[in-house]
């Protein structure tokens, strides 16, 4: 235990502001969740093995010599057809069904990529360097990896287009469609079906942007994923579905509850304070749901 | 009845008789029945009752680690066994040993079961896939927080020697949350002694691994119950003792690639067979399962198809 990130205010200053720069990563991730999950009323528990799919696609690139940040713009392209592959081939099958069969089926996908990553990339933790050095504020007190700084400015760009071509263009309109109602769409003339499609393509692509962004601010590892996951569905249920300003802000504010769960519990507790956070919340929920339900009654 | 009677008891004495029958597959027989177990507890709340939890490796790593520590710390300092990692620094004797597994494995049942009655009201207010994910929350949590303490073993790991439909039920004015409450105690009963009796089988606990091992022993509970037919009695069983045979059979011939098929196996099963075994047998012979059908209607579903 060490309260000391209180007493300093500078140590608190750091914590806020890491927490901040992560939080935007986690917002983004959890933006396509959000997408996906009101569209088709799916919860991917893969979401965060495409996340680090997309990281290792960035890692690939570093390996090579091209320089990660690259990966920004090749990893949601390879992503979105990993995405639609993975559509076709399972989701397709349980979008009418119960919530609960596709939480086993990506549960499924997300065992099976976990292990065909480890083959293929390795169990090694592993980082692309971006080579960006860091930023210093106030008098050397805070220091910050110019690389978060610049995944947070790309996830918001990321976030910004996206929220423009859902309102403007065509494709974006029928997926809001489809969302409000999926049977009303259909009738009026929306291919469902390939709505669906691209919504998981979508979906995968910012998994793959947040993915490369985290292999050059953070680390990546095959067995990370599942924490990815719970994040984006905390943030998600406690912004609640199509509340993008909500999202933003409730990933924040989880980014910064890890970073100050880090220095007073230790880094070891860091993934487990997240998954008790969850329970929290929907525990805190479940009451405060029954007791609005006790007095409708 | 009787006959039913005549049932259970060939199961028990073939239960007891098998380690001597069989001396080569003692270890496969025993892990075969901590499966079912699983299984068949996994299938109370997550069949009968529609709350399909993935948290139910909770109650099994805490009761393999409450039997492992009970078993080394009523004899030895807990904190020094830790320590030497499984050397043979302390040895027990063979009565130590057993009072030990005894007292232990009575631990190992009733605080999971208290545990279960403590957070069940919070927990199973809560419906469908947020139960589902909650729970899943609950397994890797207490994977990560157990991963984190030093006096069992931290990262370096631990040696050791019917209620078909709630919803309407509730509109009839059941008060369904104390018989929610009593399935997933009942559930945690189990899940804790299997957990204590497992962690002596496989000698060795590390918290991820093999405690809080959701992504292996969590996901394979729920596929046993839905690959046997889930809401059914014989369908865990029959569910784990196939799965039991695949797995062995594919982990011995493809080494590796498990968890592949793991995979695999899941989105297949969901997809394809989500009713199980025994939901196909009961499509085909429903009267067998004391299902009255008419032959007309029969043949006029026959007509339609």
């Amino acid at each position: 235990m060490d309260f000391l990130v209180f007493q300093y205010p500078m140590i608190t200053l750091q914590a806020c502001l890491d927490g901040i720069l992560l939080g935007v990563l986690f917002a983004l991730i959890a933006y396509g969740m959000a997408l996906q999950w009101g569209v088709m009323n799916i919860i991917n528990i893969a979401q965060g093995d495409l996340v680090i799919l997309g990281g290792y696609i960035a890692y690939f690139m570093y390996l090579y010599g091209i320089h990660p940040a690259w990966g920004v713009i090749v990893a949601p392209v390879i992503m979105y057809f990993v995405g639609i592959a993975i559509y076709k081939l399972v989701i397709n099958k349980v979008v009418d069904r119960d919530l609960f069969i596709s939480i086993l089926a990506t549960f499924g996908i997300s065992i099976l990529f976990m292990q065909l990553m480890n083959f293929a990339f390795g169990a090694d933790v592993v980082l692309a360097n971006s080579g960006y050095g860091t930023t210093m504020l106030f008098d050397n007190n805070v220091v910050l990896p110019n690389s978060k700084i610049f995944s947070a400015f790309i996830s918001i760009v990321f976030a910004i287009c996206l929220v423009i071509y859902m309102k403007k263009s065509k494709l974006g309109r029928a997926i809001r469609a489809t969302a409000q109602n999926a049977r009303a769409a259909k009738i009026l003339g929306v291919d469902t079906e390939k709505v669906y499609a691209a919504t998981f393509g979508i979906n995968a692509a910012l998994c793959g942007v947040a993915g490369a962004l985290i292999s050059i601010t953070f680390t990546i590892h095959p067995y990370m994923g599942l924490p990815y996951t719970i994040r984006s569905f905390m943030i998600v249920i406690v912004a609640g579905l199509g509340n993008l300003p909500g999202v933003a802000m409730s990933g924040m504010g989880l980014g910064v509850f890890e970073e100050f769960a880090d220095y007073i519990l230790g880094t070891e507790f860091r993934i487990g304070s997240v998954f008790l956070l969850l329970v929290l919340i929907l525990v805190y929920r479940r009451f405060k749901l029954s007791r609005k339900r006790e007095y409708l009654k | 009845m009787n006959k039913n009677f005549i049932l259970y008891a060939a199961i028990l004495i073939f239960g007891l008789v098998a380690p001597f029958l069989f001396p080569a597959f003692k270890v496969q027989l025993s892990i075969l029945c901590v499966l079912i177990v699983l299984a068949t507890t996994w299938n109370i709340q997550g069949g009968e009752m529609g709350y399909n939890s993935f948290g139910n490796i909770l109650f099994y790593g805490l009761g393999m680690y409450l039997c492992a520590s009970v078993q080394v710390g009523m004899f030895f300092p807990l904190a020094e066994w830790t320590e030497s990692g499984g050397e043979k620094t302390f040895v027990h004797t063979p009565t130590q040993f057993f009072q030990g597994m005894a007292v232990g494995l009575v631990v190992a049942a009733l605080v999971p079961t208290i545990v279960a009655g403590l957070i069940g009201y919070s927990i199973l207010g809560l419906r469908g896939h947020y139960f589902a994910i909650c729970t899943l929350g609950l397994g890797v949590a207490a994977g990560e927080i157990s991963g984190g303490i030093e006096i069992i073993g931290a990262g370096q790991g631990f040696t050791t020697p019917p209620f078909p439909n709630v919803g309407s039920l509730e509109a009839m004015g059941i008060e369904t949350m104390k018989y929610k409450i009593i399935g997933w105690m009942i559930s945690a009963f189990f899940c804790g002694l299997a957990g204590g009796i497992m962690g002596g089988l496989v000698g060795y606990i590390d918290s991820t691994d093999v405690a809080f091992d959701g992504r292996e022993m969590g996901v394979f509970m729920v596929l046993m119950a839905i690959l046997g037919g889930k809401g059914t009695l014989w369908g865990p069983i029959i569910g784990a003792t196939i799965f039991h045979i695949f797995k062995e059979g594919f982990w011995t011939f493809f080494l590796g690639w498990q968890y592949v098929a793991l995979g695999v196996l899941i989105v297949v099963i969901v997809i394809y067979f989500p009713e199980g075994i025994m939901g196909w047998l009961r499509e085909k012979y429903p009267e067998r399962f004391g299902e009255v059908v008419d032959e007309k209607d029969r043949k006029a579903q026959v007509e339609l198809k």
